[in-house]
């Protein structure tokens, strides 16, 4: 089992009246991204920002590998990787001077530091740009390059605070690219996002958070066998099904709700699996299915589950 | 120490890169000092003040106070009408109007021993001028007074109007009872008029030539002294006074001071943006950051103060007196610059609040510190008000070891006051960074 990399224990941190983060607490364990998942104004930045050790919290604490996560933790800081929502780049620097500079914050210098710039550009495919200013890049590179930046000194945890903020899904793609290859690297990464699916694709553990307190803290897998249904299944007929058909349907194996609607079923399923039975028990009726589609149930649908709202909102 | 190198290494690349900061820092101020130089240097004719004279006495003595007039060398006389002069004067071509009118020489030379009512001369001037008004004042004095003395005492006009005085005083005794007896100053006064009769009586002896009265030859009345002028400067081959020196430290100062402006805007700039957090997220202190930033500002203003009195000297001649004291002027004015930026963006909400307050800040500073105008030429109270001024000293520091002549002795005062007011801004803004951190 893998050992506990980052505690978050009780987090409060308020804003004259307005309690941002009320209570937050939740582990990382060394190699695994945990996706920080809420609506815009949830807490996340500023959690992130005492994870960094950049805010005094009103109380709680953060440990880093048994260390304290404080304003003033130098040791601790280089083993933590930043990068911020906002482009923490000087646009008039080339991307080699960005580097440069970020690395020689944690101390790198000399041939360490040229070979150190060399390797993180290579991982976010912009070697053949490193003279160039930021300015001339795209939204896209900018962030790449805001990554790399937090690269530069190899560290053991990156937090991510909404990196693909404005970013075309080419680019994003490449993005997830290269979190992705830092993955298999075994570097654990923490992903703040209000975006879904970004998460559901990255983090193999999820906090959700509203209102700056945790409301689940789980597996993908185990927040979606809170609901009880992990998946859909629409289906469009040649004519209209008898209401005893309608009725003996939703008695089914795996059928948790079901709607028919003129010549459409929407059918709700515990599982994804069990769509397949369902579709044999209706040929067997008699039922001449001209369309289907099956669709597994989203994150999106867990925070409505939690919350009576919708991450949007 | 290889982040705080790291840190100013960033400033400096920033700073050059863009080129339109250093256009403003650098040309500008040398620019704008070439100008202000050149108006106020003084011009081929010495700095003589431009005088119309309107000569409406044809006498001896008219005559000689005009030619008088146009001997000086602080003057520069043109005989005009009255008209005219007084057209120059209102149009500002000419800075003075003197109007002798006719018959003052005879007038003067009759009040000079009698209580009468004494002939006027019309000066007209442009009010801007009352300085130089004083100037030609007392340039006229001299030249009546020996003028007109000159003749009672040698000229025939002296002699008429002796001889006039002593009958008056003759016809006055002898109306007077002998029971009453003369009045005793009358006496007297008779007395020294018989004296100057006799004095005149003797053989005329060499005039100047210019009717100017010399002490013992013409008998007139002459200055009792005269003066050497020296302007005064601490090395014996110091050129003396250069108005480039002082424009160059007066807009050196107050664009290296915008740039300042812009340092604490760049720094309000960085922590609207993730830059700020980005930097604090590494580790590094807040009080690292701060002071780097505030190194290389400093270094930056060092360096624009250098380069533009390197133009200074090369091209517009002005005189580095002591390298020493200069060096320590242009360091503490450039720490006191960084203090300055720091100040700025730990007490500026935003950029834009920041920009116009600091901007209004920089003027008042700059105008107080006789950038613009010597501080010599304010009422006394703010010269001495400015002394809290910051500026002022960095200014009257520049002044000393340029044009003035002085050593690294006569900058230190300046150079301490500098690096006291940019501790204090620099500990100031360190105050207010760390309690908005917490």
């Amino acid at each position: 089992m893998s050992s506990v990399l980052l505690s978050v224990n009780q987090l409060v941190k308020s804003y004259g009246a307005r309690r941002a983060v009320d209570g937050v607490s939740f582990k990382v364990l060394a190699g695994q991204t945990v996706g920080l998942l809420g609506p815009n104004g949830a807490g996340k930045s500023t959690i992130v920002a005492m994870l960094c050790g950049l805010l005094r919290p009103d109380a709680g604490e953060v440990f880093l590998g048994g260390a304290p996560v404080t304003v003033g933790a130098a040791a601790v800081k280089r083993r933590i990787g930043v990068v911020p929502q906002d482009l923490a780049l000087y646009e008039d620097l080339s991307a080699r001077e960005n580097l440069r500079l970020f690395g020689a914050l944690y101390g790198l210098k000399g041939r360490a530091l040229d070979a150190r710039i060399g390797h993180v550009l290579g991982q976010v495919n912009l070697l053949d740009r490193a003279g160039d200013k930021p300015l001339t890049f795209s939204g896209g590179m900018k962030r790449r390059l805001n990554i790399a930046s937090a690269l530069m000194h190899d560290p053991e945890l990156l937090v991510l605070d909404e990196p693909t903020v404005g970013v075309d899904p080419q680019s994003r793609n490449a993005i997830f690219d290269t979190l992705q290859a830092l993955q298999a690297q075994g570097r654990a990464l923490i992903y703040t996002s209000h975006y879904m699916e970004e998460v559901e694709r990255l983090a193999d553990h999820i906090v959700i958070i509203d209102h700056g307190k945790v409301l689940a803290d789980d597996s993908p897998a185990a927040l979606y066998r809170r609901l009880n249904a992990q998946a859909a299944l629409r289906i469009e007929l040649a004519e209209a099904a008898p209401a005893s058909l309608v009725d003996a349907l939703a008695g089914q194996h795996g059928v948790t709700a079901l709607q028919a609607t003129g010549l459409t079923l929407e059918i709700r399923l515990r599982e994804p699996g069990d769509a397949l039975p369902v579709m044999g028990w209706l040929q067997q009726a008699g039922c001449r299915p001209l369309h289907f589609a099956t669709a597994r149930t989203s994150l999106e649908e867990v925070f409505l589950n939690l919350t009576g709202r919708t991450l949007r909102d | 120490m290889t982040a705080f190198i790291a840190l100013v290494r960033k400033d400096l690349i920033l700073f050059l890169s863009d080129r339109r900061a250093l256009l403003m820092s650098l040309l500008l101020p040398i620019v704008i000092a070439a100008f202000f130089g050149s108006v106020f240097a003084p011009d081929s004719r010495g700095g003589a003040i431009d005088v119309a004279l309107v000569l409406q006495d044809t006498s001896d003595a008219g005559r000689k106070i005009g030619a008088g007039l146009k001997s000086e060398s602080s003057l520069h006389v043109r005989d005009m009408t009255l008209m005219d002069a007084e057209q120059a004067v209102r149009k500002g071509e000419r800075k003075v109007a003197i109007v002798v009118p006719p018959g003052f020489g005879e007038a003067a030379g009759t009040a000079l021993f009698s209580a009468g009512a004494k002939p006027a001369i019309r000066l007209m001037y442009d009010p801007s001028q009352t300085a130089v008004l004083a100037m030609v004042k007392g340039m006229l004095t001299q030249q009546v007074m020996s003028t007109v003395s000159a003749e009672m005492f040698g000229g025939p006009m002296g002699r008429r109007l002796t001889e006039r005085g002593l009958h008056q005083l003759d016809v006055q005794a002898r109306a007077v009872p002998a029971t009453a007896g003369a009045d005793p100053r009358d006496q007297a006064l008779h007395d020294m008029l018989a004296s100057v009769q006799k004095f005149q009586a003797l053989p005329a002896q060499a005039d100047d030539g210019q009717g100017r009265g010399r002490p013992g030859t013409s008998g007139g009345m002459s200055m009792p002294f005269t003066t050497h002028d020296e302007g005064l400067t601490d090395q014996a081959q110091a050129q003396g006074y250069n108005a480039y020196a002082h424009a160059f430290s007066g807009m050196g100062v107050q664009f290296i001071l915008f740039m300042g402006i812009n340092t604490g805007i760049g720094i309000l700039l960085a922590r609207r943006s993730g830059v700020w957090n980005r930097l604090l997220a590494a580790p590094v202190s807040l009080a690292q950051v701060i002071l780097a930033r505030a190194a290389s500002a400093a270094l930056i203003a060092f360096g624009l103060l250098c380069a533009i009195f390197t133009v200074g000297v090369l091209v517009f001649g002005v005189h580095v007196a002591s390298v020493a004291g200069f060096v320590g002027i242009a360091l503490g004015f450039g720490l006191l610059t960084a203090g300055f930026g720091l100040l700025i963006a730990a007490f500026g909400k935003t950029p834009e609040a920041a920009r116009g307050i600091a901007m209004f800040a920089t003027l008042v500073l700059v105008m107080l510190s006789g950038a613009w105008v010597p501080s010599f030429v304010f009422p006394p109270w703010v010269q001495q008000l400015t002394l809290v001024v910051p500026t002022r000293w960095a200014i009257d520091g520049l002044d000393a070891v340029t044009w003035r002549g002085l050593g690294l002795e006569a900058a230190a005062p300046a150079i301490g006051v500098e690096l006291v007011f940019a501790l204090v801004f620099m500990a100031l803004a360190l105050w207010k960074f760390g309690r908005e951190q917490r």
